[in-house]
């Protein structure tokens, strides 16, 4: 999947992340996270984001998270909404089917 | 004439000071009382002159209470005062310390504090403390313990410096004020009650001079020395909330749901009971809930007991809870009600609480409800250090009502945003395991396995009993399981058990 513009997905709601991800020219994730629960569950987030856009197939793109104490599966939904968003694409299917 | 010595035994007589001789004798006061009570000398112009008279000096100990919340002007107003004068190497001894408190900062860093006795920090100092700002460790002690420690002398007051709502011109002070119903207000002095009669020197700073005699008062003259008269002692709005307002959160409400029942099924709600609650949301929902059953099955509570809430006031004043031990009035409606209910009844520190009094209140209830920012699966409770390790909470009467209770139920949500509540272990132990009895959560009660017969009844009540590894289990199933905190090998805070003995230790975060 190609980030053709900028996507964005979520809240700064409690219990809620909002991840925002952008087009980038060269190789690799870069990802910044601010997190209210950063010292407890700060690498687990970092991987669900990364893992999320890998199964998607993103390869190039800046991501910027800011995160309120949300769930692994709210990461990951608002994670692959800004994916979608990003490229553009409405190809997705719910209820797990894009994360086949 | 008289031959003192020819009377058989006199020297044997105690309190006898020689005979009597008019001309040595002060002349009588002959004015009009209203204007006699007009040059008490124990009145003074200012904060300095008390101190000066007091007596301060390098390496002594002041203390202060904390009735005032987060409204308290007094401590910032006196340590400003005393590191103007130059007195260094104090230790403070208050009975908690909060959030407005971190200009105290300033003096740690100057060498006017070198230690700290407290029951709670909070915000910026808290933070600093957390972050290695004093080389003597914080002595955490409940408010019972630190009754003991100062009844027994081992905690010794060479000044205390106690703000009052109301005080007359000789020291009758109180935490409101009948003559009128201006000025600030924070009901009971119960924490303050127990530094004015030990202290060596005790200084009345008052907004509020009232005429003699400010009765009824908290504090009575016999035990005050000074008193000052300042502009204002402290911010009404964060010296009192008006009612303290009800919980709409769902969660709450199903703690309270499940606590209530708990209650009831417990075998320990029956006439005449005795209950504390705590001020938090589910505290004061189960108080709600407690009522309609109390009404239902005309069941009486015998004595309510301590920090005060206008719900348990409520109950008092329709006749469902006979008396109030008041330590601490959490709401302006407890506080009136101190001030207008003839047995709603101020108490100290150490009638409260005190392990070394053997009728210690907390001694005698049936049932306490307290809240928990971690419990683990000891039961261990932590009400101190948030999940990054940072001191922001007060140990307060927990451990000594916990200890106290027939029955100790702690309510507390199993998550609280994504940070389980009940965990493997707690970051410091406030409250030890074998004194708490159940744990209600939002998904489920567990009990302490000391307590089989109360997992029995829960049980065959229909309640949604589990046990605490359960919960944990469920906690880090949803959340995932929480990276340590990492600290340093250094000491920070000492938490001392009820019976001042070290219970744990809270260490410096690690930047």
């Amino acid at each position: 999947m190609e980030i053709i513009s900028t996507g964005v997905a979520g809240t700064m709601e409690s219990s809620d992340i909002i991840v925002r991800i952008e087009p980038k020219d060269t190789e690799g994730i870069e990802l910044t996270l601010e997190s209210a629960v950063m010292q407890q569950y700060g690498k687990q987030i970092k991987k669900v984001i990364v893992e999320t856009l890998e199964g998607l197939g993103v390869t190039r793109a800046y991501v910027d998270a800011v995160d309120k104490g949300a769930l692994d599966c709210t990461v990951a939904a608002r994670t692959l909404a800004a994916a979608y968003r990003g490229a553009q694409s409405t190809d997705f299917v719910w209820d797990g089917g894009a994360e086949k | 004439m008289i031959d003192f010595d020819s009377i058989p035994r006199i020297k044997e007589v105690s309190a006898c000071h020689g005979v009597y001789d008019a001309n040595n004798c002060e002349r009588k006061n002959v004015d009009r009382f209203d204007d006699r009570q007009k040059h008490s000398v124990k009145v003074l112009p200012s904060i300095e002159e008390a101190v000066r008279r007091s007596g301060l000096k390098d390496g002594m100990t002041v203390s202060f209470h904390h009735h005032f919340r987060n409204g308290d002007y007094i401590v910032n107003m006196v340590m400003d005062v005393i590191a103007k004068m130059g007195i260094k190497n104090l230790t403070v001894a208050a009975s908690s310390l909060t959030d407005c408190h971190w200009p105290l900062i300033e003096h740690i860093k100057n060498g006017v504090i070198t230690h700290i006795e407290t029951s709670g920090l909070r915000g910026k100092l808290a933070e600093a403390v957390s972050h290695g700002l004093m080389d003597f460790p914080v002595i955490f002690r409940s408010h019972g313990g630190r009754a003991a420690a100062i009844e027994s002398g081992e905690l010794h007051i060479d000044v205390a410096f106690l703000g009052a709502p109301s005080c007359d011109p000789y020291g009758n002070a109180n935490g409101y004020n009948r003559d009128s119903e201006e000025g600030s207000c924070c009901g009971s002095l119960g924490y303050a009650k127990l530094d004015a009669l030990y202290a060596d020197q005790c200084v009345i700073i008052t907004d509020h001079l009232v005429s003699f005699p400010n009765t009824p008062f908290g504090i009575p003259e016999s035990q005050v020395e000074y008193v000052v008269v300042v502009d204002n002692i402290g911010d009404p709005k964060g010296i009192m909330s008006g009612a303290t307002r009800f919980t709409k959160n769902p969660k709450e409400l199903l703690i309270a749901n499940y606590a209530t029942k708990a209650i009831e099924a417990s075998g320990y709600f029956e006439d005449n009971f005795s209950m504390q609650m705590g001020s938090g949301g589910a505290s004061l929902a189960v108080a709600r809930f407690l009522r309609e059953r109390m009404i239902e099955k005309d069941i009486k509570c015998r004595f309510a007991l301590g920090g005060i809430t206008g719900q348990i006031v409520q109950m008092h004043e329709e006749g469902l809870v006979k008396k109030i031990l008041d330590v601490q009035s959490f709401d302006l409606i407890a506080a009136n009600s101190l001030k207008n209910n003839r047995f709603h009844q101020q108490i100290d520190a150490s009638y409260y609480a005190s392990y070394a009094n053997s009728g210690a209140a907390v001694s005698q209830l049936d049932f306490v409800i307290l809240s928990a920012l971690e419990v683990d699966t000891d039961f261990n409770v932590n009400v101190m250090t948030g999940s990054d390790g940072v001191i922001r909470g007060a140990v307060g009467g927990h451990p000594d009502a916990a200890a106290g209770a027939s029955m100790t139920v702690v309510v507390c949500p199993l998550l609280r945003g994504r940070i389980p509540t009940i965990c493997s272990h707690v970051n410091t132990i406030c409250t030890p395991g074998r004194t708490v009895d159940v744990v209600v959560t939002d998904q489920g009660i567990a009990v302490n396995p000391l307590r089989p017969e109360l997992y029995e009844r829960f049980a065959a009540a229909g309640l949604p009993v589990t046990t605490i590894e359960k919960l944990h289990e469920r906690a880090e199933k949803i959340a995932g399981i929480p990276a340590p905190i990492e600290y340093t090998d250094r000491i920070v805070g000492v938490l001392m058990y009820r019976d001042n003995t070290v219970l744990d230790v809270i260490r410096q975060v690690k930047d």
